[in-house]
């Protein structure tokens, strides 16, 4: 039950099968937090991922990586391993108790198994979704590339978008196209589960992780087919806001950190101008140009760069003299646009994901304590979304799963174990 | 089977502007839902004002970013501000619509009498959402911001950039792609619930939440180990190089990840076995982080020499990561993308252009391509007499007092 006192979720009826590792988690994680019975299904010994820091007290352990902790909640966890005639053999068992299977492997690799989205469909009355996640999808000719996160944010195109003028382009620091790629497989996933449901018919759901990653490049190859422009990395700034090239800084340095403060026009721009100028003159920090501009007249699109130069600079003398609390506190009554630079310790302590009970206290029995995570991401009227379970341990629910429900014998658990199976 | 899409059943009502709001109902207008776009004279979509336009010439119906993000919809004007202009947002919501999207700053739907409560005494299992930065509960849900903005305040700026220099700043609404996935992803589960039990339900999706999901083992971090973590531009505590290196031409990049010594052995061999390459210091990856300042500089050097094509090839034939930082016109021009992202179609003033579309392929239902981005008011005769239900008379008339303005 969440703290509304709503019990149901939207997507209780349906078992997921996730064979995925750190591309695809997100995928599997996301259809768990609206209720998806999603099994994590791992090689013996457990996933590799387990190996991904940061670690619970910096202590590496597989039992202990809070990467894995992360991503896989809201999942129960069993050891097979497919590569065997036997686990495929209890894998096509499991499959038939299944609506979905998530996979990442290699391209192809399903397939050489004899696991592929036809093998499968043929046991599951063509019922089965299938979704594969890939950094560049199933076919064509980068199928088969090797590419981590640096790799794919590369070749999206997104990174070139992504660095100071001076220096080689960069990715963010931790490998946000895992998240792009699982959570758009998570949407593939969910339509084609819904055309399932209105036709009976399954499909094969292929997630390209480039093409995720490539939203994040947002608008900056429109440029190119409109009118040939290059766009080009500008560090902390913005361009192409305007038709005549004018270039705006987006993060100024405060007291104790930085602010983000853009140059806007139309309604709520103008709003955010006025009272911006009315707060820097209380300080006797606003310059006559700004007092005298008709901000509800001013265009961002049509200013040059000495129009936006004289915004920034008078800006960014005042944004020096506040702090990141005093900025955000006087922004919200005045109506100001604009909002602290967080750090992962800023988006803890903010005030309104508190007020909206984002903030999630998970048992971890394991360990005697209980972990803080972001649970819910949506709030429904009708249901649930956030963490119902913390991640598994290596082959925690092995006895649940074959003894439990697929009606193996403890003898037949305890020999799968010995021969390496599960 | 039908022929007309997954979502052919579905017919969503769109309020608001710019991505967080207009991509969801893009999403499920791809793959068959009939979607209607409203904006108005006086307050078109703020996205129609944005560059880059054709040809960067600016014109209402000129803008790439307006264009691109809304194929398949239908576009109608209605001022919301008219005496009669909510009476006939509801006739459509009465009369056609089953779902509901916004994403104006909260508050604003409830002022205009548009809110949950009110539409659903017009359509008991409407499905509505509304997506904003911050959600619509909350002391801080009225704060207006753009996506811009929340990029910041959501934590993806401290992360992005190097370690002696400001934050950087993801290229446009960034977070709004966040919201957009999320909010979809919800939507087609309140789709199905709908299916399943009869009921509707309100969708209040903050962007902020979305956001923060992405950067969840940052967040673990800090609760657990109080570790602020921070931006460290290219590199990976547990490969070396990873990075970005300079080749031949100008801008070129290509990225090289080594992520064993196995392949650190793989490209030595490819490098040509330098004499620099041989020195312990770099057999191992402790050896490698040690070093990786210098060991950065020398594999610059090799690939300076080479074009970033070069690059890419020569170390993927080994099993070694390598891959071109590609840039605007190589995203036009990929052979992957041209698959799983862009989809060509025919503006009245843009032209040829590319839409986007999820990045995923269906095996049994492709994505429908209908038709381009709606120009300003384009369909309203067909929405309001053909899918309202006003008789011609009646359409005629509200056009005469201005309610379409």
């Amino acid at each position: 039950m969440d703290r509304q006192g709503k019990t149901e979720y939207m997507l209780s009826p349906y078992r997921v099968l996730d064979l995925t590792d750190e591309k695809g988690f997100l995928c599997g994680k996301i259809l768990g937090d609206l209720g998806a019975d999603v099994i994590k299904v791992e090689r013996p010994g457990g996933d590799p991922a387990r190996k991904i820091g940061p670690f619970y007290e910096d202590v590496p352990d597989p039992e202990k990586s809070l990467y894995w902790f992360a991503y896989n909640n809201n999942k129960r966890g069993i050891t097979l391993n497919v590569e065997t005639a036997d686990g495929r053999e209890l894998f096509k068992r499991l499959v038939k108790t299944a609506d979905i299977v998530v996979e990442s492997f290699p391209p192809g690799h399903m397939d050489e198994l004899g696991l592929g989205h036809s093998a499968l469909s043929q046991i599951t009355e063509g019922k089965v979704v299938m979704t594969s996640i890939s950094p560049f999808g199933q076919n064509g000719p980068y199928r088969h590339y090797k590419a981590s996160d640096i790799g794919i944010m590369a070749m999206s195109g997104s990174m070139y978008l992504l660095g100071d003028t001076d220096r080689p382009p960069v990715r963010t620091s931790i490998p946000v196209s895992y998240m792009w790629a699982g959570s758009y497989a998570a949407l593939g996933t969910l339509m084609a589960l819904f055309h399932r449901q209105m036709t009976g018919q399954g499909q094969h759901v292929d997630v390209s992780a480039q093409a995720s990653a490539a939203w994040a490049a947002d608008t900056g190859p429109f440029y190119w087919e409109a009118d040939g422009t290059m766009t080009k990395r500008e560090g902390n700034a913005i361009a192409g806001r305007s038709i005549h090239g004018a270039v705006m800084r987006a993060a100024y340095p405060c007291k104790d950190g930085y602010i983000c403060w853009l140059i806007y026009g139309a309604r709520s721009g103008a709003i955010t101008n006025k009272e911006m100028v009315k707060w820097m003159d209380e300080k006797g920090m606003a310059t006559d140009w700004l007092k005298a501009q008709d901000w509800d007249k001013f265009d961002p699109a049509h200013a040059t760069q000495e129009d936006f130069d004289r915004i920034m600079e008078p800006v960014s003398n005042f944004l020096g003299t506040v702090s990141k609390k005093e900025f955000q506190e006087e922004a919200v009554k005045k109506r100001i646009m604009g909002y602290p630079v967080s750090t992962p310790k800023d988006i803890m302590e903010h005030p309104q994901l508190a007020a909206r009970e984002v903030w999630q206290d998970v048992e971890h029995p394991e360990l005697g304590t209980p972990i803080t995570y972001p649970g819910p991401w949506v709030k429904l009227s009708q249901s649930s979304c956030g963490i119902r379970r913390r991640a598994p341990l290596i082959g925690e629910h092995n006895h649940d799963i074959y003894v439990g429900e697929l009606g193996l014998s403890e003898d037949e658990l305890k020999e799968s174990k010995e021969r390496g199976i599960i | 089977m039908k022929d007309n899409g997954i979502f052919e059943d579905v017919k969503i009502l769109e309020f608001g502007q710019i991505v967080a709001g207009p991509l969801i109902s893009t999403y499920l207008a791809d793959y068959g839902a009939e979607v209607v776009h409203i904006e108005s004279h006086k307050r078109p979509d703020q996205y129609r004002l944005y560059p880059p336009f054709k040809d960067n010439k600016p014109g209402i119906n000129r803008g790439l970013d307006f264009a691109i993000y809304s194929h398949n919809k239908y576009g109608i004007t209605l001022d919301l501000r008219h005496p009669k202009g909510i009476e006939v947002a509801k006739r459509l919501v009465k009369n056609w619509a089953n779902v509901v999207t916004e994403n104006f700053t909260p508050g604003v739907m409830k002022r205009l009498a548009l809110d949950y409560e009110e539409l659903r005494k017009v359509k008991p299992d409407l499905i509505m959402l509304s997506s904003c930065n911050l959600g619509q509960t909350g002391p801080y849900a009225a704060h207006p911001g753009m996506g811009s903005h929340l990029t910041h305040l959501s934590g993806f700026t401290h992360l992005s950039g190097w370690p002696d220099r400001d934050p950087l700043i993801l290229y446009g609404p960034y977070i709004d792609f966040i919201g957009v996935v999320y909010g979809t992803i919800a939507l087609a589960a309140a789709l199905d619930y709908h299916r399943r039990t009869g009921k509707g339900q309100y969708i209040d999706v903050a962007q902020f939440e979305g956001g923060i999901q992405f950067l969840a083992s940052t967040l673990l971090d800090y609760t657990v180990n109080g570790r602020i973590q921070e931006r460290k531009g290219n590199r990976s505590d547990y490969v070396a190089p990873h990075g970005a290196y300079p080749c031949r031409g100008e801008d070129r990049w290509c990225v090289i990840a080594v992520f064993t010594d196995k392949e650190w052995e793989e490209l030595i061999r490819i490098m040509g076995e330098p004499d620099w390459s041989k020195d312990p210091k770099f057999a191992t990856l402790l050896g490698r982080k040690q070093n990786e300042e210098e060991l950065d500089r020398l594999i610059g050097e090799w690939t300076s020499t080479l074009s970033a094509e070069d690059v890419m090839a020569k170390l993927q034939s080994v099993g070694v990561e390598g891959a071109i930082v590609k840039n605007p016109q190589e995203m036009y021009n990929d052979p992957h993308l041209k698959q799983y992202l862009w989809a060509e179609m025919k503006h009245a003033e843009i032209g040829k252009y590319h839409v986007q579309v999820p990045s995923f392929k269906l095996s049994r239902t492709p994505v429908q391509l209908r038709r381009p981005g709606p120009l300003l008011g384009e369909h309203n005769e067909y929405v309001y007499m053909n899918l309202a239900g006003f008789s011609r008379e009646e359409y005629e008339q509200l056009q005469q007092e201005g309610v379409f303005e």
